[in-house]
Order: C-alpha cells, then structure tokens, then sequence
C-alpha cells in the first residue's frame, strides 16, 4: 500500500521534473528539473530494494554530473544574455518519432504482460551489496569490467581534460 | 634470218619514239639523230630483204614467204597467233614504204628550220613566227626553228612505226592496230599546233571521219573472224575459205558473206583513203606541218587504206564471182570513179598549194578504188606505188615552196598568205632545184607520156577499163585525167612561171640541201619506177624493158583468183590517156600564164560562173555534214544528254532526294533528336539534379537531424521485429 | 509490490521524454540532459528487471555500476568537447554548428 503510494508520487515527480528539464527555455530551470527526476530515480531505487545504487545514484548523478551541467550551462552563457527559444524548428517530428517509439514500447509492454508472464520475485538476501563488492573485485567475478570502466574513466578524464584545456592555445591563436 | 629482220622492222621506229619522249625531248639534235637513225636502219632491213625477195622469185615467194608467228593469245584449245609476213606484194609496198619515210624524215629536219634561231615570240603549239638577227647592223627577220621540234619527231616515229607494223603483219588484227595507230598519229600531227583553232578542228574531224570508216572495218573483221575462225592471211586467203565465204549467204544486202565482209572492209577503206563520202577530213588535213601532210596523205596512211582493199582481193573477186550474190565490186568501182572525178573538180577551183594536191591525192586514190572495183589490182598496186613516189615529191615541194615564200614575208614585213598560189609567180627562177622537182612530180601525176613514172600507171588503169568494157569507169577517169593535168599546170603555172606578183616572192629563195635533197631523190623514183611495168605490146618500147611489176605481184594471188583471160591489147585507151595528158597540160597553160596581179579574180570564173563558187566550195559538202551530222550530235550532247537527261532528270532526282533528305534530317533533328534523345537525357540529368537538390536536404550539417533519422529507422526495425517475433 | 510492467511504463516515458529532450532542444547542454533522463530511464529498466527476476543474483546490479560509469565518462566527455565547441563557434546552438552539410 505505501509502496504503491511512494512508487505513483515518486514517479510523477519523476515524469514531471523530466518534462520541466526537456520543456524550459531557462537551462538552469531545466538543470533543476533534472536533478528533480534523478532524485526521484533515486527514490525509486530505494522502492526496488537496490539501496547502494540509490545512494550511488544521488552521489555520482546529483552530486557530479548535475553540477558538471550546471557548470556548462554557467560558463557557456554570455553574461546578461536572454535565454532565447530552445526548441528549434523540427520539434514536432521529435515528438511524433518519441511518442512512436514509447507507444511502442508501451505495446510491447502490454504484449509481453511481464505480471502474468513472470513468477513472483523473491525476496532480496541482506548481504545484496556486500556480494556486489566482493563480486566487482573477484577475478573469476566482474573485476574485468571493473577495471575497463576504470580505464574509460581514465580515458574520459584524460580525454576531457585535453579537449578543453587546448582550448585557450585556439583561442591564442585566433585572436593573433 | 629475214624474219628476224622483218620483226625489227616496225620496232626501230618504235623505240626512237620512246627514246625520244622519255629521254631525248630536251635535246633536237638527239631527237632527230634517233628518229632518222631509225628510219635508217628500218630502210636499211628493207631494202635488204627487197634483195633478199628478188633472190628467192616471187613464185617462190607467194608460196611460202618470209613468215613468222608467235602465239599470243590463248584460245580455247589454242592460240591466236600474230606475226610477220613478206610476200611479193608486201615486198614492193616496203619498198616505197622505206624511201618516202626516209625522205620525208630527213626533209623535215630542214623544214622545222633546225639550226634556225629561237623565234621573238614563238610559243609551243603555234607555227613558228620568226627570229629578229642582227646583219651588219641591219635587223632582219628570219625564219625560226620549231618550238616543239621533238616533239614532232617522236610523232612521225610513232607513225613510221604505224606503218611498218601494217606493212609487215600477216594477219588483219594487226594492220587494224597499225591502223589505228596511224590514226591516232594523223590527228596527234594534224593538230600539231594545237593552239591553232583550225588545226584542233582538222585534228577532230581527221580523225572522227576516219573512226567511222574504221568502225565498219572492224564490223567486217569481227564477222570474218566468226566465219573463219582467224584474221591470218593464211589462213583466208586460200581456195577452200574462199569458197566458203564465197558461197555462205550474208545477213544483209543480199550478199554473200565474201561480199558484205569486202565491203564492210572497204568502208574503212574510204574513211582511210578519203574517198566520197568520207573525203572531208583531208583537204582540213593540210593544217598540219607539209612533211606531215606528206606523210601521212601521199606516201603512208591514205595508201594503208588502198593496201588493205588490194590484200583483201581475193575476197572480193570470190565474192564477185559467184552468180548468186550481189557483188561489192560495182559499189568499189562507182566509189572510186565517182570520188576522182568529183576531187578533180573541186582541185580545179583551189588557190591554196596544199589544197589542191589534197583533193588531187583523194582524186589519184579514187583511181586506185576504182582500179580495184574492175579487177585490175594489180594497175591498182602499180599505181599505188608510182603516186607514193610522186605525191610526196609534190607535197614536200609544196612545202619547199612554201619555206621558200616565208622567207620572203620575213624579208619584207609583207602580211600575205605563203600559200596561196596567187601571191606567188616567177619562183622558177629562185628556185630552181624545187621547180625542176616539182614539174617532174607535176607531170607524173598528169601522166605525161614516156618519161613519168605516172603515165604508165594511170595508163594501165584506163586500159584495163577499157579493156574489161566498163565504158563508165573508163570515160570518168579519162575526165578527170584530163582535169588533173588541168589543174596540176595550172598550179605550175601560177607558182613559178610568169613574173613575181607579189613582193615576198621576189624576195624568195632556196631551201637547204636537207630539203632539196629529198626531192631531187623522189623525182629519180617518179621518172624511173615506171619502167619497170611497161606493157609488151607498147609500141616501141614494149618488150625492151622486162615487164616485171606485174607479174611480180600477181604472184601474191596466185591460185585465189578466178581465171580470166590476158587482156587484149587497144590502141584507144593508150591515145586517150595520151592526148588527155598533153591536152590538159596544154589548156592549163594557156588559161594561167596571163595571170599577172594577185588580186585578180580566177579566169576560170568568167567560164564557170556560179559553178565555179559550188567548185571553190567544194559542193557545200562540210556545210552539209555539219547541218546534218554535227549540229544534231551536238545538239544530243549539249542539249538533250546534258540539258535535259543530266540536269533535268538526273539532277532533279538527286535534288528532290536531297530535298527529302534534308527534310527527314530536319524532322529527325526537330521532332525525335532534340525532345526524345536530348529531352531523355536532360530529364535524367534534371532529374537527378532535382532528386539531389531534394535530398540534399537531409544533409542538414545538424546532427539532431541525423539522430531523428537514426531514431526513425530503429523504431521501425524494432517495431518489424518485434512483430515478426511476435507472430511466430 | 508494485507490479514490474508499472516501472517499464515508467522507465519508457522517461525514455521518451529524453528522447524528445535529445532531438528537440537547441543547446548542447540541454541535449546532454535529456540524455541523461534516457541513460536514467535506462537504469529503472535494469533495476527493475534485476529485482523482478533475479534480485539474488548480482550480476544485475553490476551493469546498473557499469552503465553509471560509463554514463558519467560520457557526460564528462561531451561537456568537455562542448565547451571546446562553444569556443570555436561562438554559440551554444547546435544549429549553428552545421559545417557538416552539402
């Protein structure tokens, strides 16, 4: 009952704070309905029983990439500039192939009726997370795609940092 | 070792006219050494085998004479052979073939004034007009050397050539080819100048006249190759073929095929020897250079004509003889007859030198035909050779006369005609060698009694006429032996008796010896020849000389001829032929010394009247030819084959099928060309360029574009998948 | 328990929702968080799937981690290459950036 309860508010807020992100003209406006929504994806972590995901998803989304967002949209305006229509012309099409594609979704969804079709889920063991850890670094485990998802973060930092940083030299040079 | 000879005999001169075109043109004194050299040599083969001929008799000769072959032409089984021959009448035509030739190339060198200066203005292909000297400080014109002097010794080689070929061959085909290339020479020389229009016009009408003659000679030899399977004399002229022609009827004329094939034959006599009615060419004939106009009309081409008719007797006389066909003989003789009379009459009313010796030689051939169309061709040959002799010697002392009358012009600026006999006069006293020559070969052609070769010829004619009973023949030619006699005193008389009447021929004079030289050898041959055929029964002098002509070529036909008695002998042909001679001497004389001024009309003309113009326009003959035969060939060339056929019809057609052509093209082009073909490649270039100007608009450079793209085609796979997934 | 097909519907409109915010929006930056609602609509998916089906089991939940990190090296990435873009062109508008076109 209060499952069912938290799960429709949380997703509401979800959906709606999804749609404030997609819809404003402000980005900032927009940068906090995404936050909203990867709060309210957090919220939903918490009501499947997937807690260090919750926690991780409020850290690394909240936490990182929405202030890496924000800090775009920041360094990226040109100061006292109106924010102008963000929506460009071919909005409809966008909608259109969207709606397409969750309808279909949607149908498949319906078809498929994972409720009937599946048995019902078992119970979580209480040491989920402690077994995530130690499957993450066991070598007959997942450490593999523990440490490539290292290196790629590696490579993205590196990656980042050197396309933005040579920037400045571009910048040198075009104002000679 | 005769044949031999016999073959080389045509083939010096040959060689002398390659010689002469492809290497020698440049050089005239090379030129004529190689032209007389030849002709040398070839007199040289012929006399040789002349000697060679009395040696082995001329029945001896008749039954096997000098004869060679070669097979040339592949037919059938075998072959068609060509080759030399020398019988006795072969023999003595050699002979006379031989020293005219000679004489008139030797003569020629001084004619063409060899050794003369350039002339001021002379040009190729005009006569030479005469070179300005200096003389001690005087200017005086002389006569010029011939501009195209080689070239007109390589012509007469040529034609020697021509006429040694028909001489020495043993079949028709052959003599048909000397023939023809004699007539192919007479016009080449007949229009030697050839920027002469009149010499052009006389070169045509030569040799047209003559092509039609020829064309019914060569009927003749085609049938007679059909019925006898060879053109050979040997193997014509003996009994058996004779008969067989004698006795198979002809196509046409009611005539056996002997007959029409003799007549046929003698066509092209009458084209070649200018008997009426194709006599029209040779009077033109005399624009050519007098050497030419001896050669080709006293001494060689007319007489291939009268050769031909004698070869051919045997047919002719088979022919005649047989009851059951008509005869071409009558035709030949009327021909004959009626061309000397008819020539004599026209000689008389000429005042050009040249011309009245042309109508005199188509008159002396008209007694050679005639002779023929009798029988008595044997009086035919005798004759045949003695005008040889006699008719060049006249011919080249016209031209000595006529050298000697240019002098004269040069001299003195004088703008007269050289040959006409009106402005001469008196040249007795200037020159002499040619007065003396030429009253010899004047008096042989009138038949002046005893001392000319003539009188013993054209006496034989008139008695054998007379003798055979053919009173019409015998009176015509007695006519017109008395004109010739007329009309030869006349030109005497004119020319060199009396005094000068005009200023050039006071200041006329000799020719060189390269001239005279040949006349004085000529006028030997007139005088003497005769003696060798005098009749035995001729008072007096019968039976001192050996009678050896005669005999000598009756040899040729022996056993082909029909029999037919001696002849009796008469005392009237032989007064007759007498007194017309001296007689016609006589009244010429008489009539012509008065004449003292140029411009003095003809005393004929007070006699004859209008009949003298009729005379001195030699009966209107040319005028009618040319209304009848010229105007209309002309006019199918000119206005129905070219107006008409070529332009109107031909042309039209093309220009209606290039109309339509051009039509269709257009229409190709217009209506299928530019829409279809062009239109189908625009619209695919159009269409392309359109289909990419619509698709280029994906290429927006937006990537949000390309994901909505990407986005677009996965939904569709997915939602084809899951359907398909879903349905299985 | 709210029953599985309840957060696949979820999952998808958010899905859609990112998708619109992908295709629709002007500025990069608004590009990368409707991204980022899809990569988050992505993880509902997983997660739900995982507990539904086999919530004992981890390895569910490892591509939950795996799909953050690779989420995050992406988002920092296209920032990056955003701001280096932004300093090229001038504008924060993709629009603008359509060199790439015939």
């Amino acid at each position: 009952m209060v499952t069912t309860f938290v799960f429709v508010v949380a997703a509401a807020v979800l959906l709606v704070a999804a749609l404030i992100a997609v819809l404003k003209n402000n980005l900032v406006h927009a940068a906090m309905g995404l936050v909203v929504s990867l709060f309210g994806t957090a919220v939903l972590f918490v009501l499947l029983e997937a807690y260090f995901l919750a926690v991780a998803q409020v850290v690394i989304y909240v936490g990182a990439i929405a202030i890496l967002i924000v800090f775009s949209i920041m360094l990226t305006r040109r100061v006292g500039a109106q924010w102008g229509n963000q929506t460009n012309p071919t909005w409809p099409f966008a909608l259109l192939a969207a709606g397409v594609l969750t309808v279909l979704f949607a149908l498949m969804v319906r078809g498929w009726n994972p409720d009937q079709a599946l048995p019902a889920a078992e119970a979580v063991p209480g040491d989920v997370t402690a077994r995530l850890g130690a499957a993450l670094v066991n070598p007959g485990g997942y450490v593999v795609p523990f440490e490539v998802a290292s290196v790629l973060l590696l490579a993205a930092l590196i990656g980042a940092v050197y396309v933005a940083w040579g920037g400045r030299k571009a910048e040198k040079s075009t104002q000679r | 070792m005769e044949t031999k000879i016999l073959w080389l005999l045509p083939l010096f001169p040959l060689v002398a006219f390659a010689f002469i075109v492809l290497f020698a043109h440049r050089n005239r004194a090379l030129s004529h050494t190689l032209a007389i050299l030849a002709v040398v040599l070839s007199w040289a083969g012929s006399m040789f085998l002349f000697w060679r001929a009395l040696q082995v008799g001329a029945a001896h000769l008749a039954e096997e004479p000098f004869h060679s072959t070669v097979a040339w032409l592949p037919i059938g089984k075998g072959f068609f052979r060509l080759g030399v021959q020398l019988d006795p009448l072969a023999a003595v035509v050699l002979f006379f073939v031989a020293w005219t030739i000679v004489m008139i190339f030797v003569y020629s060198v001084g004619y063409h004034n060899y050794g003369a200066p350039e002339g001021d203005h002379d040009e190729k292909g005009l006569p030479p007009h005469g070179a300005t000297v200096e003389h001690h400080g005087h200017k005086h014109k002389v006569p010029s050397i011939e501009p195209m002097y080689s070239r007109f010794f390589a012509f007469v080689s040529l034609f020697a050539f021509g006429m040694y070929l028909l001489v020495v061959s043993d079949n028709l085909l052959t003599l048909f080819a000397g023939w023809e290339i004699m007539g192919l020479c007479s016009f080449l020389l007949i229009g030697f100048w050839f920027k002469k229009p009149s010499a052009r016009d006389a070169a045509i009408k030569a040799f047209m006249t003559t092509r039609v003659g020829d064309v019914f000679m060569l009927l003749g030899l085609a049938y007679l190759y059909t019925q006898v399977g060879s053109l050979s004399y040997a193997d014509i002229f003996n009994p058996e073929t004779l008969h067989h022609l004698a006795t198979t009827a002809a196509p046409a004329l009611g005539m056996s095929a002997a007959g029409l094939i003799g007549l046929l034959l003698f066509i092209g006599t009458v084209g070649k020897s200018a008997q009426w009615p194709l006599h029209v060419w040779l009077p033109d004939a005399m624009e050519g250079p007098t050497p030419v106009s001896a050669m080709i009309h006293a001494a060689t081409m007319v007489s291939a004509g009268v050769y031909l008719v004698i070869r051919i007797f045997p047919l002719l006389a088979a022919a005649g003889h047989e009851a059951a066909f008509a005869s071409p003989m009558p035709i030949i003789a009327f021909i004959g007859a009626f061309t000397a009379l008819f020539a004599a009459t026209i000689a008389v009313a000429q005042n050009d030198i040249k011309r009245v010796l042309a109508y005199s030689t188509i008159s002396q051939l008209g007694y050679m035909v005639a002779a023929v169309g009798i029988g008595a061709y044997v009086a035919a040959a005798f004759h045949l050779v003695t005008h040889a002799f006699f008719k060049a010697l006249l011919f080249l002392g016209s031209g000595s006369v006529i050298h000697g009358m240019e002098h004269g012009v040069l001299h003195t600026g004088e703008h007269v005609d050289p040959q006409d006999m009106y402005n001469m006069g008196g040249l007795k006293a200037k020159m002499p060698i040619t007065f003396w020559t030429f009253l010899i070969g004047g008096f042989a052609l009138s038949g002046f009694p005893v001392l000319t070769a003539g009188f013993w010829s054209k006496d034989e004619i008139l008695a054998e006429a007379y003798g055979l009973g053919h009173g019409g023949v015998f009176w015509t030619l007695a006519i017109a032996a008395f004109l010739t006699a007329f009309y030869t005193m006349r030109q005497i008389t004119l020319t060199f008796l009396g005094k000068p009447r005009t200023e050039a021929a006071v200041h006329a004079h000799e020719t060189p010896l390269t001239m005279t030289g040949p006349l004085m050898v000529l006028a030997v041959f007139a005088v003497a020849f005769g003696w060798v055929g005098v009749p035995e029964h001729f008072p007096v002098l019968g039976g001192l000389l050996p009678k050896w002509f005669q005999p000598w070529v009756a040899a040729t036909f022996e056993g082909l001829l029909p029999e037919h008695g001696e002849l009796e002998f008469s005392y009237f042909p032989l007064l007759v032929s007498i007194s017309v001679a001296l007689g016609g001497l006589l009244v010429g004389w008489l009539v012509y010394r008065g004449v003292q001024r140029a411009d003095q009309p003809d005393p004929l003309e007070g006699v004859l009247g209008p009949l003298y113009g009729v005379l001195e326009n030699k009966y209107y003959f040319d005028e009618l030819y040319t209304y009848l035969l010229v105007k209309p060939a002309y006019w199918l060339g000119a206005v129905f084959t070219f107006r008409w056929m070529d332009r109107g019809v031909i042309d039209r057609i093309l220009h209606t099928v290039a109309y339509f052509s051009w039509r269709l093209g257009n229409f190709l082009r217009n209506r299928i060309d530019l829409p279809i073909v062009n239109g189908l490649g625009d619209a695919v270039a159009e269409g392309t360029k359109g289909a990419g100007r619509l698709l280029r608009v994906v290429q927006s450079g937006r990537v949000q574009h390309y994901m909505l793209l990407a986005l677009v085609n996965a939904t569709a796979l997915l939602a084809l998948v899951y359907y398909f997934v879903t349905r299985s | 328990m709210v029953p599985l097909s309840w957060y696949l519907v979820v999952a998808a409109l958010l899905f859609g929702i990112g998708v619109y915010g992908v295709l629709a929006r002007r500025n990069a930056v608004a590009i990368l968080i409707g991204l980022e609602l899809m990569f988050n609509a992505v993880l509902i998916n997983v997660v739900a799937f995982w507990r539904y089906l086999h919530p004992a089991q981890v390895p569910g939940l490892v591509f939950a981690v795996v799909i953050f990190a690779v989420a995050a090296a992406e988002v920092a990435v296209g920032l990056a290459l955003f701001i280096a873009v932004y300093r090229r062109f001038g504008s924060s508008d993709v629009d603008d950036i359509n060199l790439l076109k015939w």
